[in-house]
C-alpha cells in the first residue's frame, strides 16, 4: 500500500493537490487545444482523474471528477467560455464524461479498499505465525524439563529398590537441571512479556558500575563455575544513573549466554567505561564466535541459531536489546576476527564523580 | 536456645511441605498455617522464633498480616514470596521484615539466612562484636581491627558499618542506610551510599569485589553476614 504516497498528507492538501494537478493538466490541453480536438480532451481528463484516484482518498478524487468536468465544458466544449452545451450529442457526452469520472473515482477507492483488506489479512497471518512459532518453541522448552521431572521422580517413586545409589543421585541431579532451566524459562517470558507490554518504564538510581558487574557474576556463579572470567573497570569511572535491574538482566543474559556456549577453557571477558556521557560495557569471549550470516538476526525474538542445541527459547537476546533500548542504549555484536564474540552496549546517562569528602 | 520453633504462613501446601522436612531436618521445630487469619492465631498462641510469611495468601495480603504481627512480633520474619518486584521487596523491608526470599529459592539459602536472623536474637549487650571472620568492633574505643590490626575508618565509615553490625543478617535497604546515616534529606542521595559502600569493601573486605561482609542485595539494599552463616 506504499503506491499511494500522498494519503499520508491532510485532507485539505490532498483537495489542493488534485485540483492543481486537473488545472495543469487542462493548461496543457488549452494550449494544444488547436491540435487536438475538445473529445480526446476529455479522454485525456479521463485519465488524469485515474491517477489522482491512485493516490488520494475518495473526496479529492471526486472533486478533482467535478473540477475536471465543469473545466471541460466550460474551455473545451463549443460554446467555449460559457457552461451551456448546444448540441444534443455534446449534452450527452458531458453526462457520460461525468458519469464515468465518478464510476472511475469509486472503483479505484473499492480497490484500495480490498487491496488494505488484503494486507490486513496478511499481517494477521503473520502475527499467528509468529503465535505459532512461540507455542512451538514454548511447549518444547517448558515440557522437555518437565518431562525430566516426572519422568524421574517416577523412577525414584516406583523403583527406588531396584535403582542404585549412583542411579539415585544422577536422576535427582537431572530434575535440579531441568527446574532450573525452567526457572530461566519462565523468567524469560514472563520479561519478554514486561517488554510486550510496553509496561518497562526504568527506574533510574545511582550505581557503581564495578558492583553490579560482580553482582551479576556473583549470581551465575554455578552457572559459571570455573570458566575464567576477567572484569575490567577503567579506575576513575564515574557513577551512573539508570535502572539498576534492567542492566544486570541485560550483562545476566549475555554472560549466561557465553557460558552456555563457549568451551571450558574460553575466557569471558567484561569492561566497562564512561564514553560522552555514555555508559559503555563490552562483554567479549574467546568462544567460537555467532555464524556471520545469522549476525543480523540474533536479536530478533524467538530467533535461534541454526545449529543451536536445546535450552534456549531465543529470547534471551531480544530481551537484552528490548532492554538496553527501553534506555535508549544501543547494543552491537561483533565477531573478532580470531573467533569469539562481542557485545557493545552504550547507554546514555547522567554521571557523577561525587567527591569523598564533600560529606563526611 | 535449643531447636528454635519456626513458623511457617503459606497456603500452597506442596511449599508447606518442602520446608516442614527442610527445617526438621535441620532441627527446627516447625508449625504451619495455611491462611492469613490462622497464621496470627498460631502466631500469638506458640509465640514462634522465627517467622516464614507469603505474601500471596488467600484470605488476607501479607503486607497486611506482616503489619499486624508487628504491632506486637518482634523476632524475625523473613518473607518468602513469588513477586520479585523491588517495590514489593522494599515495602515489605520497610514494614519491618528482616528479610526477602523470592520463589523459588535454593534450600540452602533459606537456612542460611534463618540462622543468621536467629543469630542476631541473642543478647548482645557486650561492648565489643567478634566476627567469625578476624573482624572486631570494639565500640567503647570506636576501633576496628580486622585480622588483629586496626584500621583507619572514618566517622561515616564506622557509623555505616556498626549499623550494618547491628543488623547482622537484615537486609538494609538504600533509603534506610541513607535516612540512617545522612538524615532524612539525603534519601534519594544514593551516589553517597555507593560511593562509601566501595570504600568500606576497600578497607575491611580481603577481596572488595567478593565481598565477605557486606553482600549486594540486588536493587534494594545491603546486608551484613558473618562469615559461617554462608
Amino acid at each position: 500500500m506504499e503506491n499511494f504516497p500522498f494519503q499520508k498528507y491532510s485532507l485539505p492538501k490532498q483537495y489542493l493537490l488534485s485540483t492543481v494537478f486537473i488545472l495543469v493538466i487542462s493548461t496543457a490541453c488549452y494550449l494544444f487545444s488547436d491540435f487536438i480536438g475538445y473529445k480526446v480532451v476529455a479522454l485525456i481528463l479521463l485519465v488524469a482523474v485515474s491517477l489522482t484516484a491512485m493516490f488520494f482518498d475518495i473526496k479529492p478524487v471526486l472533486l478533482s471528477a467535478i473540477v475536471s468536468a465543469l473545466v471541460w465544458d466550460f474551455f473545451f466544449i463549443p460554446q467555449k467560455f460559457t457552461f451551456s452545451i448546444s448540441s444534443a450529442e455534446d449534452i450527452l457526452m458531458f453526462l457520460m464524461y461525468f458519469v464515468v469520472a465518478l464510476v472511475n473515482a469509486a472503483l479505484m477507492t473499492k480497490i484500495r479498499q480490498i487491496e488494505k483488506k488484503a494486507k490486513e489479512k496478511e499481517e494477521k497471518e503473520n502475527t499467528l505465525k509468529l503465535y505459532n512459532t512461540l507455542l512451538n518453541s514454548l511447549s518444547h522448552e517448558l515440557r522437555t524439563p518437565i518431562s525430566t521431572i516426572i519422568g524421574a521422580t517416577d523412577n525414584l517413586q516406583s523403583m527406588a529398590d531396584k535403582l542404585s545409589e549412583l542411579n539415585k543421585h544422577e536422576l535427582v541431579t537431572q530434575i535440579s537441571k531441568a527446574s532450573l532451566q525452567l526457572d530461566r524459562q519462565v523468567g524469560n517470558l514472563l520479561n519478554m512479556s514486561r517488554l510486550e507490554s510496553g509496561y518497562i518504564q526504568p527506574k533510574k538510581d545511582w550505581f557503581d558500575i564495578n558492583e553490579l558487574i560482580y553482582d551479576v557474576l556473583n549470581q551465575l556463579k554455578d552457572e559459571l563455575g570455573n570458566h575464567p572470567v576477567h572484569v575490567a573497570v577503567k579506575d576513575n569511572t564515574p557513577l551512573f544513573k539508570l535502572d539498576y535491574g534492567l542492566i544486570v538482566q541485560v550483562l545476566h543474559n549475555l554472560i549466561h549466554n557465553a557460558a552456555e556456549n563457549i568451551p571450558k577453557y574460553a575466557v569471558i571477558t567484561i569492561r566497562a567505561n564512561c564514553k560522552q556521557d555514555k555508559l559503555v560495557i563490552v562483554v567479549e569471549d574467546t568462544g567460537y564466535g555467532f555464524p556471520e550470516d545469522e549476525i543480523e538476526r540474533v536479536f530478533e525474538k524467538f530467533y535461534r541459531l541454526k545449529n543451536s542445541k536445546t535450552g534456549g527459547t531465543g529470547l534471551g537476546l531480544s530481551i537484552v536489546k528490548g532492554f538496553i533500548e527501553a534506555m535508549n542504549g544501543t547494543v552491537a555484536l561483533e565477531n573478532m576476527q580470531d573467533g569469539g564474540a562481542v557485545f557493545t552496549i552504550e547507554i546514555p546517562s547522567e554521571i557523577s564523580y561525587i567527591n569523598l569528602n564533600v560529606k563526611e | 536456645m535449643s531447636q528454635p520453633l519456626i513458623l511457617v504462613i503459606d497456603d500452597e501446601a506442596q511449599i508447606r511441605k518442602l520446608l516442614e522436612i527442610t527445617l526438621h531436618t535441620s532441627d527446627f521445630k516447625v508449625k504451619e498455617a495455611a491462611s492469613a487469619k490462622e497464621g496470627l492465631a498460631l502466631a500469638k498462641n506458640s509465640n514462634p522464633d522465627l517467622i516464614l510469611l507469603d505474601l500471596g495468601l488467600p484470605d488476607e495480603s501479607g503486607h497486611l498480616v506482616l503489619t499486624k504481627l508487628r504491632e506486637w512480633f518482634t523476632k524475625p520474619i523473613i518473607i518468602l514470596s513469588v513477586q520479585s518486584s523491588e517495590e514489593n521487596i522494599i515495602r515489605a523491608l520497610d514494614n519491618g521484615a528482616n528479610d526477602y526470599l523470592v520463589k523459588p529459592f535454593r534450600t540452602g539459602e533459606l537456612l542460611a539466612r534463618i540462622r543468621s536472623s536467629i543469630r542476631s536474637l541473642l543478647p548482645n549487650n557486650s561492648t565489643k562484636l567478634n566476627f567469625t571472620n578476624g573482624l572486631e568492633i570494639d565500640y567503647s574505643n570506636r576501633e576496628v581491627k580486622k585480622n588483629n590490626e586496626v584500621i583507619k575508618l572514618t566517622a561515616t565509615e564506622y557509623d555505616l558499618l556498626t549499623l550494618f553490625a547491628k543488623n547482622e543478617g537484615r537486609v538494609l535497604t538504600h533509603q534506610y542506610l541513607l535516612r540512617e546515616i545522612w538524615g532524612p534529606g539525603y534519601i534519594n542521595q544514593s551516589q553517597y551510599l555507593r560511593v562509601f559502600i566501595a570504600q568500606l569493601r576497600k578497607k575491611i573486605e580481603t577481596d572488595p569485589n567478593k565481598p565477605e561482609y557486606i553482600m549486594t542485595e540486588s536493587r534494594v539494599g545491603y546486608r551484613f553476614i558473618a562469615k559461617d552463616n554462608l
